[in-house]
């Protein structure tokens, strides 16, 4: 199975998953807080539209996880947002 | 006897109103045909601006306005509605414009309001372009979530007895001496008042004619883009000076003109465009992509982030771009609240504390009257009550 490297751990996914897809079938549903309150915030619309599920990846910060599609070897980092 | 009160309008201008009609104990019914705040108060970015405003009738009301939003803060919790002293930058292009904003500030200092010279702009705003003359901070210049406000201010006036009416407004009952004796809704009921507050935004030259009491209140549209969330990079309320030029102007094109603000949330808000198009909301991608050129140029970091969305519309405006507040003298009873155009967020508190004032027929909260004669509807009336 091939894998990505999500906060430095690997994850595998199924080809033609995203990288939203992909952490949401390893049981991870929240992947960053919001900036007042730090209410946890992953997949909501999961069409590119509401920018809740944004993660860094491969060093481009604020991609939507839900329109990236998962490629062997990316990194991926999460906890964005969570600076004040 | 209590005197019975009907504010047409729940955006955050009518609630204000029912927030101070209602703290000074009369009988107050908010009624609009949408929900809380979804009409005119939802289409801007919240803006409590000292710093757009030359002195004038319009600025007197501002500063008052600007006293009452802390009141506000202080007596329902400033975080209710995101309420931020945030402090607003205006900066010049160039040398000319640096002069000619500099002459306007002092016109503005000299009014009462707070305005500091920059040389290094930099020093406020570090993610702003390199080379930009300087500028001037307004340290009053406020933010608002301008839904919350309104939902806040209206939570407050039903505390205060106040009751919220979903309805459309379809006239005025008037007794036999002309005088407004209630509102007929679209339903076919009646709301018995002795006055109703016409606070319907952009609406409100539509509700003021179906009272009997038209005044020209006409709509410019309006775009805010919308970027993702991002840590905290812009501080102040940041916009170029031609702000203030593309405000006063009567123009019927396409103006824009760069207005950068961080929210609470994150998002970076970028305005202000100003077309006049009738009620037309049709997404325009020419607006957007204008006013996200002149925002990079601003903020070069713009350049790699998304917009997530971009909302728009209606600035509620007069002929002489003054709100219109006050008693209509053609019906005795109609109070006029609207017309605030861009401003209205920032201008609700002293305007529903003016309205108050004038239905108690004595000051409120630091409204007199007779200090703002200027934004009467008498100004656009002949002398045989028909508009110019």
């Amino acid at each position: 199975m091939s894998e990505i490297v999500v906060d430095g751990d690997p994850l595998p996914f199924v080809e033609g998953q995203t990288v939203a897809a992909a952490l949401v079938a390893s049981g991870r549903l929240a992947w960053r807080t919001t900036r007042v309150g730090h209410r946890p915030r992953g997949v909501f619309c999961g069409i590119g539209v509401c920018f809740d599920c944004l993660v860094t990846v491969d060093g481009a910060r604020g991609q939507r996880a839900c329109l990236v599609p998962a490629r062997t070897g990316m990194t991926v980092t999460t906890r964005e947002g969570d600076d004040e | 006897m209590t005197l019975k009160v009907v504010v047409v309008g729940a955006g955050v201008v009518g609630a204000a109103c029912a927030f101070h009609a209602a703290s000074a104990g009369l009988d107050v019914t908010v009624t609009d045909r949408g929900p809380v705040g979804a009409g005119t108060t939802s289409r801007g970015e919240g803006n409590v601006l000292l710093s757009d405003k030359e002195p004038g009738p319009e600025l007197d009301l501002a500063r008052l306005s600007r006293t009452l939003w802390d009141e506000v803060g202080g007596e329902l919790g400033p975080d209710t509605f995101e309420l931020e002293a945030k402090g607003g930058l205006v900066v010049a292009s160039g040398p000319e414009g640096l002069a000619a904003l500099q002459e306007f500030a002092a016109r503005q200092e000299a009014a009462g309001v707070r305005a500091e010279r920059v040389d290094r702009v930099r020093d406020l705003e570090p993610h702003l372009a390199p080379g930009l003359p300087g500028g001037v901070h307004y340290p009053q210049d406020a933010q608002v979530q301008p839904v919350l406000a309104a939902a806040a201010l209206l939570r407050a006036a039903v505390r205060h007895g106040a009751r919220f009416r979903q309805g459309e407004v379809a006239g005025a009952v008037t007794g036999r001496d002309g005088r407004v004796t209630g509102v007929r809704t679209a339903a076919g009921e009646v709301l018995p008042a002795d006055a109703v507050v016409n606070a319907a935004g952009t609406w409100g030259g539509e509700v003021g004619r179906r009272l009997g009491a038209p005044v020209e209140v006409l709509p410019r549209r309006g775009f805010v883009l919308v970027t993702e969330p991002l840590p905290p990079m812009v501080r102040h309320k940041v916009y170029s000076a031609d702000y203030v030029a593309g405000v006063a102007s009567s123009d019927a094109g396409l103006e824009t003109s760069c207005v950068v603000e961080g929210t609470r949330g994150g998002t970076i808000l970028i305005g202000a465009s100003r077309e006049r198009v009738g009620f037309d909301t049709t997404m325009n991608t020419a607006v957007v992509t204008r006013l996200a050129a002149q925002a990079c140029r601003l903020f070069p970091f713009l350049r790699g982030v998304h917009l997530m969305r971009a909302y728009r519309g209606f600035r509620p405006y007069c002929p002489d771009h003054l709100p219109v507040v006050g008693p209509d003298p053609r019906v005795p009873g109609v109070v006029h609240a609207c017309g605030h155009e861009g401003a209205g967020i920032g201008l609700a508190p002293a305007t529903g504390a003016l309205v108050t004032a004038h239905l108690l027929g004595r000051p409120w909260r630091g409204a007199d009257p007779a200090a703002h004669t200027g934004l009467l509807p008498d100004r656009f009336l002949t002398p045989g009550g028909a508009p110019q």
